[in-house]
């Protein structure tokens, strides 16, 4: 590392410290009963010292210093990165298969339920990855599929004595219905006019659910919601609730993967690059970016029929923008268009808030912070849509 | 000599607007079939909308646009490749994020032959050498040279009997510029209509058979190319004489 560089690490380092400094004290320091100072200094030195840590080992690593300790670790790294190059694509998914297969048997009540709600999450996310990640069409108010199929299978049951599985499809069913309803007229619009106008319809969405009384039950929600059933076998407990969205979430991973290297897939892609281009080449953008929505709404009808089963209560405060954005989250952090991708940004989001339980107050501040480091050191996502020649070379 | 042959592409009198602002102020060309025809003019004096007028990316607001006698201004635009009308839009617009192969698939997206697509994406690379040996690349990280070859490659995988070229020089070297245009009569060579629409008027006119010349909005010239190279009018304007 030249003087220079070296030079540059310290002045960032040096802002940086200051700038956390001037953040910092009006949050601390600043009380009803005056200034202080004691207390922002003693949370400032903890900090900068971590820093100064952080910079010196980085340091010493770049000058050679540790190679000791780095090399081997790069090796190794590099191991495993070429076994995995090596292992045959369907040993791996027989392994993380098999792993989500016996999870219920090592996982506790806490760690089913936490399973549960990143497999409903696997099913939104990538859900909305084909209409954000494939078609390139900024859904703001996509959680309000995950909310008609909710109400659709609450309703059906409650009203009808409809069996979940039979609610399945038409849960399904009527959120792409739902999907080409709002879509019909926004997707008309581009880039962050379509997002304004997705994000009034969520809200919509939610405030249809939330007044229509004699229909919703309104704020108070529907409550108690059957289980699913199956030839008499009540899937009551939670690890028997987890095989049914695991069922429901490979199937969404096999559909949405064949989506994605089918030719559809590819007119979606075209579409997301270059709107006026692939309407020369004689695609049908409004059908498919109908298409694309409709099909998104889908798998959130879905895994919205499973969560009005799983809580056995349904009401409107679970449909809220900030799901749609967390959905969102997800998907740009895991990697846009990306299926593992996705999934990865799922666990990060949805497990990370449950492991850092341990820094209480802090724990959504330490969650930002990682959300914001994962950015900067993976802009394009965890596992980035990686895709070249793929379907060239099935061809040939 | 030319008159006696069936046009293929004609307008009469297009009108087309931006908004209120018309860019197009009743424009009339006729376009017959094998021939190669460019529309020449300075920066913003209609090109490019004409090109986008006649695929309807653009409504035309007045006039009839004729392809093979039937009126298309109604058949939308992704119709239109269907019927043998292809455009190499300007500025290339190639599909970054997908690879080569993808791309000139995505000109046969319409077609459900398989074989003749196979035969005819051979056919590309044979044009192309450049894009075989690139084939699995992204799009986005060719040279502009062959950026401009995988957009003319793309429209071929259509089959068009009309093909129209939108500034297919536009930020290429000059060898490049002199290879693009050679392509562009191998290509009507092999019975493909052309329609060129070029800032680069003496190479246009050198290689096209008849010429209109743009100002905005309105024709203000039609000849034959050869004519068009000699007027001292056009020299003046467009030669930099």
């Amino acid at each position: 590392m030249t003087i220079q560089e070296s030079k540059k690490l310290w002045i960032g380092l040096g802002v940086g410290l200051f700038w956390f400094l001037l953040l910092l004290w009006p949050l601390t320091g600043i009380e009803p009963d005056g200034l202080h100072f004691a207390g922002t200094w003693a949370i400032f030195a903890k900090v900068a010292l971590a820093a100064l840590v952080i910079v010196i080992v980085y340091q010493l690593q770049q000058s050679g210093k540790l190679d000791m300790v780095g090399v081997p670790l790069g090796k190794a790294r590099d191991a495993v990165r070429k076994g995995y190059e090596v292992a045959p694509t369907w040993a791996l998914l027989v392994v993380v298969l098999g792993a989500a297969l016996i999870y219920p048997q090592f996982a506790g009540r806490y760690g089913n339920d936490v399973a549960i709600s990143v497999l409903i999450y696997i099913c939104l996310g990538l859900g909305l990855n084909i209409v954000v990640g494939l078609a390139g069409l900024l859904d703001l108010g996509y959680i309000a599929f995950y909310g008609v199929g909710a109400y659709t299978y609450a309703l059906l049951s409650m009203h009808f004595g409809m069996s979940f599985w039979l609610c399945l499809p038409v849960a399904a069913l009527l959120a792409a219905v739902a999907g080409c309803i709002i879509g019909y007229p926004t997707l008309r619009m581009r880039g962050d006019y379509l997002a304004i106008v997705t994000l009034g319809f969520g809200e919509i969405v939610r405030l249809i659910l939330n007044n229509w009384m004699a229909l919703t039950n309104g704020p108070n929600g529907i409550l108690s919601i059957p289980r699913p059933e199956l030839f008499g076998f009540q899937f009551a407990s939670l690890s028997s609730l987890y095989y049914v969205i695991l069922g429901i979430a490979v199937f969404t991973v096999l559909a949405v993967y064949r989506l994605n290297y089918s030719r559809i897939g590819r007119a979606w892609e075209a579409i997301r690059e270059d709107e006026t281009a692939a309407e020369l080449m004689g695609v049908n953008t409004f059908l498919l970016k109908l298409l694309a929505y409709a099909m998104g709404a889908t798998f959130a009808g879905l895994a919205g029929a499973f969560f009005a089963a799983r809580m056995r209560f349904v009401g409107p405060e679970s449909f809220t923008f900030l799901e749609s954005a967390m959905v969102l989250a997800m998907v740009v952090l895991g990697g846009m268009g990306s299926i593992p991708g996705v999934i990865l940004g799922v666990l990060a989001l949805v497990a990370l808030p449950e492991l850092f339980r341990g820094f209480e107050l802090y724990r959504m501040f330490v969650f930002g912070g990682v959300m914001c480091t994962m950015m900067l050191i993976r802009p394009a996502g965890l596992w980035p849509a990686k895709r070249v020649g793929r379907r060239s070379e099935e061809m040939e | 000599m030319v008159q006696d042959r069936q046009p293929i592409l004609e307008m009469k009198n297009v009108v087309s607007a931006y908004g209120r602002i018309k860019a197009l102020k009743g424009i009339s060309l006729t376009v017959y079939d094998g021939e190669i025809v460019t529309i020449i003019g300075a920066n913003g004096a209609g090109k490019s909308t004409t090109l986008m007028t006649i695929c309807n990316v653009i409504r035309a607001v007045e006039g009839d646009i004729m392809y093979k006698g039937e009126r298309i201004n109604d058949v939308a635009s992704d119709v239109l490749p269907t019927m043998g009308l292809c455009q190499v839009p300007e500025g290339r617009r190639i599909f970054p994020r997908l690879t080569v192969t993808e791309n000139l698939d995505m000109g046969a997206f319409f077609r459900k032959d398989t074989a003749g697509i196979k035969e005819d994406m051979e056919r590309v690379y044979e044009l192309f050498p450049k894009l075989r040996e690139r084939r699995r690349q992204l799009g986005g990280t060719l040279s502009g040279g062959e950026q401009q070859m995988l957009a003319m490659g793309r429209a071929l995988m259509s089959r068009p009997k009309v093909l129209l070229l939108d500034e297919p020089s536009m930020g290429l070297a000059p060898l490049l510029v002199q290879q693009i245009f050679d392509i562009v009569k191998m290509i009507n060579g092999q019975g493909v209509t052309v329609v060129l629409v070029e800032q680069n008027a003496n190479l246009a006119l050198q290689c096209a058979s008849r010429g209109y010349v743009l100002e905005t909005g309105s024709v203000v010239m039609e000849d034959e190319a050869s004519a068009l190279l000699t007027n001292p009018d056009i020299r003046k304007a467009y030669l930099g004489e």
